[in-house]
């Protein structure tokens, strides 16, 4: 039972973790950097509770969380795709201006720069059976789990199975070879910036409303930590979402062992030595797309 | 004979890049179903003129016409949906895909909620293939591909797309002489269907064997052309350089040391990036005041031999001696340790390996002799002093301007390799590597460097020559190896040999050449 | 290398007619402007939040102008802000010009600052000529190990610095939280005291005009470093060899220079300059080390190497940029949340980059 309970908690902790490493491994395919995550997934947090406090619904938190997330993926891309600046530096840049941003914004709705008032959470669905099943059963009641499961099989599917994936990935490894037939690279790599600014903007809702507010730099490198599951992950939807899991349950662990006088620290460090390992070819080799972090200049193409 | 009405017209076409003029008030009509050829040196236009056609510039002035109607063209899908198909000097395919998927990208057969179908992509693909007869495994990863076959997939892709118009830059460049062969086969019976074909190059005699009408560029402007027939390699020749061809530079009875060699190489075997064996047990020297010529068709493993050489790429075994003493053959990033023993290198790929283009050229100067006492006496570099030393240099060297404080990027500093020359060859190394030396040079140039390398031959160095210009090998070298799948398979010298034979044992055809 | 990893050069095949021979001083004019560009854009949006809270833009920056460098205290209060982002600026430039992007000076940054803070309270009762000269190295050996392990890993495996110096900061955090269970003093997050030898003076006792404010000896010794490192890059052939490295390894491996050398010599410097970073906190203001006390002044590193072009002049100057932008974020919060200038300084980044290619082009079509 109580083992149940563990791995239901580690479930739910690896929902953000899983929604912005998916969006990572779309966009990446595509050849853009995103080290954004963390500040979208600020936004997103922040958005949810504006869109939540103001609205008293938890869907309109939701939503405004997903356009703050695409909005910030937006910005990621005029400074990327258009500006054709380097990516790795406008990331960082869009995390600063996260953390200044939120707190600017919480400072004058909320007239305090660490907290906002406390908002509703989403609410639970009820799947009957499914509902009940001891420990697990309310974590699939809990709407974003599905929804974080149903999108990693979706964008397993759009990345390697529909023309779009297939044009990005091209995009990701020889942008000049897909421009000469046509294709848009700006367009699609857009794309994948907004899709990934969508999903990360959603593990911020999600966030927000598991704590039913927001707090100063509440993602606390949560961003980079999902950045990394999709490296680990091998930049593949599913690889991604099984390295969330594994850093989840490391997280979970963690608060198990609060307390018991385990270094908690210790665990703290896990996601960062397993993706060194990754990195340096201890877990198989993690190839990034080809064109990765290299802005496209059509006229040198 | 009444001239049908031109498939593609383009009119007055005018492009510049800042200062340059790349095309200068160019007009070209191509007959429906004619094999028309563009040549030209290196920089004369031809690529910026072929980009323009497909979209991927667009001109500062003139006009385009397609079936007789002027057509703006954007960007390629404009130009492919006007029928106009290009296979890229740089091959554009996406390595790690397939071949169906990279045919038929941007034009993917769908499946419900836009899936792709890789089924009726395989389908498709192989039924186009064998149409044109043009053999490939529609599963196979493009990166797994020989030269040729991808060469094939983008003719391919070009057709998918519906060419009716196919442009080739430069498609001769990569291939073994037995993939031309095939390449020409191809096209003929694309011609025959009906295709009209743009090749561009600058080999002549490709011209002469496949194309009929020729249009000449040089410095950005149309100079000539007309029916194949009416003209020969000469006059081509002629148009292209802007004067009759001076011969190569004549070779002079040199004075042969009887010294010890000064490179020698023993039973040396290298492997390229795949770990392949590229150089198999090679051995040969090179004396004292001797050229030697090493022939052979590009990716038989002379790229290899010279980085290895160099010490740019670790030899798996063998030796390596220079000036008599031993070199470490099988160690890895050892450049630094063949530029003390007095090996000089002008590498292939100049601006790659042989500068830095945001340098300044006196620091370029510096490259690879960075830890000479002549140029940074103390333990502290000075910029002035640097300068001073190398300004000679670079003028000896006809590097214009020779100021050593302008950036080496500059267009203006003159010909990148006429800099590496003025580096390396006043090095005073007993060993001078010399890989495809002249290769996109103009002609000044070229004569220029090959004056360079008899005058260092003259003094007694050893000089390698590798190359895949038989003119060049036969008129420098003193003695000539031709190099075939990472073997030495033939040495003669330039008096007892000729083009022809040289080229049968660069293609594996020994037992030819021995008749 | 392989005909498939040639880089296609632009425009291909262009003949060389004729070159303006102004053409490059005008494009480099037209590029070193980027910078002030940028910080012009940034202030202007800035200008759009302050309208927004019903303040006036002109004021609050005045204010902000004349608080953080028009009085001796406020100078002295941006010298002290600017202090670590010299290091950190300098450090993640040193990087740059090897080809590395160093995100790791952060927690670099922090390790120094913890092992000074460890060093200074292990050796305290020494005298200075002793306990001072160990303790700036301990902070400097800390961070140079800290950056060379990402260095030996992208020479040894060519694993990508980026992701791994983003790794090892979170790890210096869990780091130091992880070795502060046996160091930090009962019930708080902070170390002991550092013994007085190893203090780093502060600068008001030579300048009185800066009473009171924190500058201390670390200024100096940030200087010192700026002046090394221009030194190292443009006249040494250690620099020389880096610089090759960053701008083209292919013909820096051609030229005899080791690339992995090159990569595990520059991180370790970089890391070793950030590091240092540490002891301005640690030596001349608190005399400890406690949690946190970085405060993002390795990211903010990254922001001042951009803008200051990579170049140790230019890192000083876009440091005390942002030290007097820190400072007179404190000074407005009455008026305008500081959390505005976090808010500059990020657009700062993102402008600083966007209008750096977005002026090339531009330069390149003028040429």
């Amino acid at each position: 039972m109580s083992l149940l309970l563990f791995l239901a908690a580690a479930l739910r902790i690896s929902v953000p973790y899983t929604l912005a490493a998916l969006g990572a491994a779309i966009n990446e395919r595509g050849g853009v950097i995103n080290i954004a995550l963390e500040g979208m997934m600020l936004n997103g947090a922040l958005a949810y509770v504006l869109g939540a406090h103001f609205s008293g619904n938890p869907w309109a938190g939701v939503a405004a969380a997903v356009a703050a997330g695409v909005a910030t993926g937006a910005l990621h891309a005029l400074v990327t795709v258009v500006a054709r600046a380097d990516q790795i530096t406008s990331g960082l840049g869009i995390n600063l201006l996260a953390a200044g941003l939120t707190k600017f914004v919480l400072t004058q709705v909320f007239h305090s720069s660490s907290n906002s008032a406390r908002v509703v959470g989403l609410p639970d669905w009820d799947l009957g059976a499914l509902s009940s099943i001891p420990g697990l059963g309310p974590v699939f009641s809990t709407p974003l789990v599905l929804a974080a499961i149903a999108l990693v099989l979706a964008g397993q599917w759009l990345l390697f199975r529909s023309v779009f994936g297939l044009r990005l990935r091209s995009i990701g490894e020889r942008p000049e070879a897909a421009a000469t037939l046509g294709l848009r690279v700006s367009g699609y790599r857009t794309l994948g910036v907004l899709i990934s600014g969508a999903l990360a903007g959603l593990a911020g809702a999600w966030l927000a409303s598991e704590q039913h507010s927001f707090t100063d730099g509440m993602t606390g490198g949560r961003g980079y930590i999902a950045l990394a599951a999709m490296i680990v992950g091998k930049w593949s939807p599913l690889g991604a979402a099984a390295a969330c899991l594994l850093f989840g349950t490391a997280e979970a662990l963690q608060i198990t062992l609060q307390g018991s006088g385990f270094p908690s620290e210790l665990l703290q460090m896990m996601p960062y030595l397993v993706t060194m390992l990754a990195l340096a070819g201890f877990i198989g080799r993690a190839t990034a797309p080809r064109a990765i972090g290299v802005p496209y200049d059509p006229e040198q193409g | 004979m009444t001239a049908p009405a031109p498939a593609v017209s383009l009119r007055h076409i005018t492009r510049r890049f800042g200062p340059v003029v790349a095309n200068d008030d160019v007009s070209l009509d191509l007959a429906p179903g004619e094999i028309h050829a563009l040549v030209g040196e290196n920089g004369a236009g031809k690529s910026t003129l072929v980009r323009v056609l497909y979209g991927l510039l667009q001109p500062d002035a003139g006009s385009i016409e397609v079936d007789g109607r002027t057509v703006r063209i954007h960007r390629p899908a404009d130009a492919m949906r006007l029928g106009l198909g290009m296979v890229h000097q740089h091959f554009m395919l996406v390595g790690p895909l397939t071949v169906a998927e990279n045919v038929t990208l941007a034009r993917e057969p769908g499946a419900a909620l836009g899936g792709f179908s890789p089924a009726r992509a395989e389908r498709a693909v192989a039924a186009l293939a064998e149409r044109h007869r043009l053999p490939v495994d529609p599963r196979a990863r493009i990166a797994s591909l020989s030269v040729g076959a991808q060469q094939r997939v983008e003719i391919l892709k070009a057709l998918y797309h519906g060419a009716r118009v196919l442009i080739l830059d430069e498609p001769t460049a990569v291939l073994t002489p037995h993939e031309v062969d095939d390449l020409f086969r191809v096209l003929r019976e694309l011609q025959g269907n009906g295709t009209t074909i743009v090749l561009i190059t600058h080999k002549l005699a490709e011209v002469m064997a496949l194309a009929q009408r020729v249009t000449v560029m040089r410095a950005g402007r149309v100079v000539g052309g007309g029916p194949v027939a009416s003209l020969t390699v000469e006059r081509l020749a002629e148009l292209m350089v802007g004067r009759p061809i001076p011969p190569l530079h004549a070779r002079t009875g040199a004075p042969r040391s009887s010294e010890a060699p000064l490179l020698e190489v023993r039973m040396l075997d290298v492997s390229d990036e795949r770990g392949l064996a590229a150089v198999k047990r090679v051995s040969f020297e090179v004396e004292a005041g001797e050229i030697v010529g090493i022939a052979g068709v590009e990716g038989n493993g002379q790229h290899e031999l010279v980085e290895c050489l160099a010490g740019l790429r670790p030899a798996v075994r063998g030796e390596i001696l220079v000036a008599g003493r031993r070199c470490d053959a099988c160690a890895p990033h050892a450049a630094r340790e063949r530029f003390a023993a007095g090996v000089a290198h002008i590498p292939s790929d100049r601006l790659h390996r042989g500068l830095v283009p945001d340098m300044t050229l006196a620091e370029n100067f510096l490259l690879g002799r960075q830890r000479e006492r002549t140029l940074v006496p103390g333990a502290l570099l000075a910029p002035g002093a640097l300068a001073a030393l190398a300004a000679p240099r670079l003028a000896e060297y006809d590097v214009r301007p020779p100021g050593p404080a302008r950036r080496a990027r500059q267009r203006s500093g003159g010909n990148p390799q006429k800099r590496i020359a003025a580096r390396e060859l006043t090095r005073g190394a007993a060993v001078v590597l010399a890989a495809h030396p002249t290769r996109g040079v103009d002609l000044g140039a070229m004569a220029f460097i090959h004056q360079r390398l008899l005058r260092e031959r003259d003094a007694g160095r050893a000089v390698l020559l590798v190359s895949s210009e038989l003119s060049e090998i036969l008129a420098l070298s003193d003695r000539i190896f031709v190099m075939y799948e990472g073997r030495l398979v033939h040495e003669t010298r330039p008096a007892e040999t000729d083009e022809r034979t040289l080229g049968l044992y660069m293609t594996g055809r020994q037992k030819e050449a021995r008749t | 290398m392989s005909a498939a990893t040639e880089r296609p050069a632009a425009p291909a095949g262009t003949p060389v007619r004729r070159a303006g021979p102004g053409a490059d001083t005008r494009r480099a004019l037209l590029t070193a402007l980027a910078p002030v560009v940028a910080v012009a854009l940034s202030l202007a949006l800035g200008a759009i939040f302050i309208l927004a809270i019903g303040e006036d833009p002109l004021a609050i920056y005045a204010l902000m102008l004349r608080e953080s460098l028009g009085t001796g205290y406020g100078l002295g209060q941006t010298l002290f802000k600017a202090t670590p982002l010299v290091f950190t600026g300098l450090a993640v430039a040193l990087g740059f010009r090897a080809g590395l992007f160093n995100i790791g000076v952060e927690g670099q940054l922090y390790l120094g600052g913890l092992a000074a803070a460890l060093a200074g309270a292990a050796l305290a009762g020494r005298p200075a000529v002793v306990l001072l000269p160990l303790t700036l190295l301990a902070a400097a050996a800390a961070g140079a190990a800290w950056g060379a392990l990402p260095g030996y890993l992208k020479a040894r495996f060519g694993a990508h610095e980026v992701i791994n110096t983003i790794m090892l900061n979170f790890i210096a955090f869990a780091l130091a939280s992880f070795v502060g269970r046996w160091v930090f003093q009962p019930a708080t997050v902070r170390t002991a005291e550092i013994g007085a030898g190893a203090h780093l003076a502060r600068l008001d006792a030579l300048f009185p005009a800066l009473r009171g404010s924190p500058v201390n000896l670390a200024l100096l010794l940030a200087a010192a470093c700026a002046a090394g490192v221009g030194l190292l890059l443009f006249r040494t052939r250690t620099g020389y060899e880096l610089r090759a490295v960053g701008l083209n390894a292919a013909a820096a491996e051609y030229g005899g220079v080791s690339i992995g050398r090159a990569q595990l010599v520059a991180m370790t410097l970089s890391g070793a300059i950030a590091g240092l970073g540490g002891v301005n906190f640690v030596l001349g203001y608190k005399h400890y080390f406690e949690l946190g006390f970085s405060a993002g002044a390795g990211f903010l590193g990254i922001a001042v190497a951009l803008l200051g072009r990579n170049h140790p002049a230019g890192v000083v100057v876009a440091a005390l940029f942002f030290g007097a932008l820190s400072y007179g974020g404190l000074v407005i919060n009455q008026r305008v949340p500081k959390e505005l200038v976090e808010v500059l300084q990020a657009l700062v980044i993102l402008l600083a980059i966007s209008a750096q290619q977005v002026m090339e082009r531009a330069a390149r079509r003028l040429a």
